[in-house]
């Protein structure tokens, strides 16, 4: 093969290479135009302002009302009731997988855990709207409706636990073992040394799993869609059905919203607003966690 | 140990002991909890869809009007349609944009955007994922409601995982492996070609079945680019309608009727009879590579 041929068709395949490379940032670019492109088109006839702070949401029903607080107030109750569940027991389950289990007991629940992960979220909104909801909560509360946030939250915050325990277990390996061991010399318990040692050695990255976590329940779709309803209500009540931003994007794509319609444009405005929620939550993680490896390494 | 000292030191042994126990106890408690939670929701799922499980299940259509009669068929095939073109176009993709991270790109400003960039992509909700899927292949590349911009949408949606996780099993190959190619004068193309892809492999297909698998589960992004559920044919070429297991799942889930209930639950136990392998795939291959490791 002559030098030349040889060449040229090194450099192509790093052409080719790089142009793959590029898809992730077209597809960012694309995203951001799409969404910004609508969006403005609805900010041409629904003030910001209106948008923002506006208590009602009603923009398909006559009389039409604009105000995203009750969406961001129930994509917050579920995200927040998430949370609830997932980070203690993602990170007993971590401390447990870190500091306690040995390598065929870890080997073994791992795994296990992440299979939380792996089943889809339509599941898990069928197993709230036809397990948790009428043999757990109706009858401890009577009260509670078919469509509620308290079974969505559950369920969303037992699909994160395996971001919340492996990020965290990951945190937790990276504590030099020199600082377990020096806690050990001073006659600490397993317990001491878990949660007075590792544990704040480690808070940046426990800090950074919760808010990546958080993100993920924010976007989380179809479980909230079949279990919490589609009722938008600015409440904190978590047996009331609620709407969240992602339910009332699908509930849009659902309906026969013509094209270009301001109905259609609202799902863009709302698509916005909950890219840039998850956007702001993933990027600060990312820097904590960026700062946290560099002490380490 | 004076006697001035003395009244400071007190250990608190057994206290310390069995709080220590208790809270031991507790940790393995929690994770139990999760993998409990897990149990139920299989238990329940085989309790009440089983009895639907059954050849004619697979091989029938979806149908309003005689439920007792009703099938994946439709759902099954457009799934493996989707699943077809996700995989076609989102291996070699991810592969390749991690090679040229990996083996290629100097540390740039732009190396370092696009890194950043696809940190972000993977936490991008899924939802938008579809918005952009109807925006730019339905609406704008005129695709249609069809396989073909599901499984691009879908494509898009699993980049960032195959690009991570091929990135972290490219990192794993030891240097020593490229340097004695470069050494024997190969060039870089044939340095990564012959040496370091192929002892990058298994962590790559772990990262590959992981991210179809995710695929395989998703209902959102397919249910905003127009997927109908009910549909009662197969697909045939890449620019017909189709559905998919999730949302047939999800449309019988909607129906007021119990026996819907029923078949809802025996979908998912079709859905979850294709994914639970596939996890399990991922983790042998996993546990066999690390066990090479240690070696």
């Amino acid at each position: 093969m002559s030098r030349f041929w040889q060449k040229s068709r090194e450099g192509g395949i790093q052409a080719v290479l790089f142009v793959c490379a590029l898809v992730s940032v077209l597809t960012t670019i694309s995203i951001v135009w799409m969404l910004m492109l609508e969006s403005w088109r609805f900010f041409e006839h629904i003030s910001p302002l209106a948008f923002f702070f506006g208590t009602r949401w009603a923009p398909l029903l006559e009389p039409r009302s604009f105000g995203v607080l009750p969406l961001l107030c129930g994509t917050l109750l579920i995200g927040g009731g998430a949370l609830l569940v997932a980070v203690p027991v993602g990170l007993c389950s971590a401390i447990f997988l870190s500091e306690y289990a040995g390598s065929t007991v870890r080997g073994m629940l791992k795994p296990l855990l992440e299979v939380l992960a792996g089943i889809p979220t339509v599941v898990y909104g069928f197993f709230a709207l036809t397990f948790v909801t009428p043999y757990v909560l109706q009858p401890l509360m009577p009260q509670t409706q078919i469509f509620n946030a308290a079974s969505a939250a559950l369920v969303v915050g037992i699909m994160i636990i395996p971001t919340v325990a492996s990020l965290c277990d990951d945190a937790f390996r990276a504590v030099p073992m020199s600082l377990r061991e020096g806690a050990y010399a001073l006659a600490a318990t397993r317990m001491e040394v878990s949660t007075r040692v590792v544990l704040p050695a480690s808070l940046s990255g426990v800090v950074a799993a919760v808010l990546l976590a958080f993100a993920r329940a924010i976007g989380e779709t179809m479980a909230v869609a079949i279990a919490a309803g589609m009722t938008p209500k600015l409440t904190l009540n978590p047996l009331a059905s609620v709407q969240t931003m992602t339910a009332y994007i699908v509930q849009v794509s659902l309906g026969d919203t013509p094209y270009g319609s301001i109905g259609y444009q609202t799902m863009f405005a709302v698509g916005m607003t909950l890219f840039a929620v998850t956007l702001l939550f993933n990027l600060i993680a990312q820097r904590i966690l960026a700062a946290y490896r560099e002490a380490y390494e | 140990m004076t006697a001035a000292t003395a009244g400071f030191y007190r250990p608190r042994l057994a206290a310390r002991r069995l709080k220590g126990r208790i809270f031991s106890s507790l940790c393995l408690l929690m994770t139990l909890s999760g993998l409990l939670v897990l149990a139920v929701l299989i238990m329940r799922i085989v309790d009440q869809g089983s009895a639907w499980l059954s050849t004619e299940f697979l091989t029938s259509y979806p149908s309003t009007i005689f439920p007792e009669k009703s099938g994946v068929l439709s759902a099954l095939v457009g799934t493996l349609w989707v699943i077809t073109i996700t995989a076609v176009f989102s291996i070699p993709v991810g592969i390749a944009a991690a090679i040229y991270l990996q083996e290629y790109a100097r540390k740039t400003r732009l190396t370092r955007l696009i890194e950043i960039n696809i940190a972000n992509l993977a936490g991008v909700p899924s939802v938008v994922y579809g918005m952009l899927g109807l925006a730019l292949f339905v609406r704008l590349l005129q695709f249609d409601r069809s396989v073909l911009s599901g499984g691009l949408t879908l494509g898009l949606l699993v980049l960032p995982i195959i690009i991570i996780a091929s990135r972290e099993a490219l990192l794993a190959v030891p240097d020593s492996i490229r340097q004695a190619a470069y050494g024997l004068g190969a060039t870089r193309w044939q340095t990564v070609r012959s040496h370091v892809l192929p002892a990058a492999l298994p962590g790559i297909m772990t990262g590959v079945i992981l991210a179809l698998s995710r695929a395989i589960g998703e209902a959102a992004p397919l249910l905003l680019i127009g997927a109908t559920a009910f549909v009662a044919f197969v697909p045939e070429n890449l620019n017909d309608p189709f559905t998919v297991l999730p949302l047939q799942i999800y449309n019988w889930t909607d129906q007021p009727s119990e026996i819907f209930r029923e078949l809802a639950a025996a979908a998912i136990l079709v859905l979850l009879g294709i994914l639970l392998p596939m996890n399990a795939l991922a983790v042998a291959i996993r546990a066999w590579q690390q066990r090479g490791k240690v070696r």
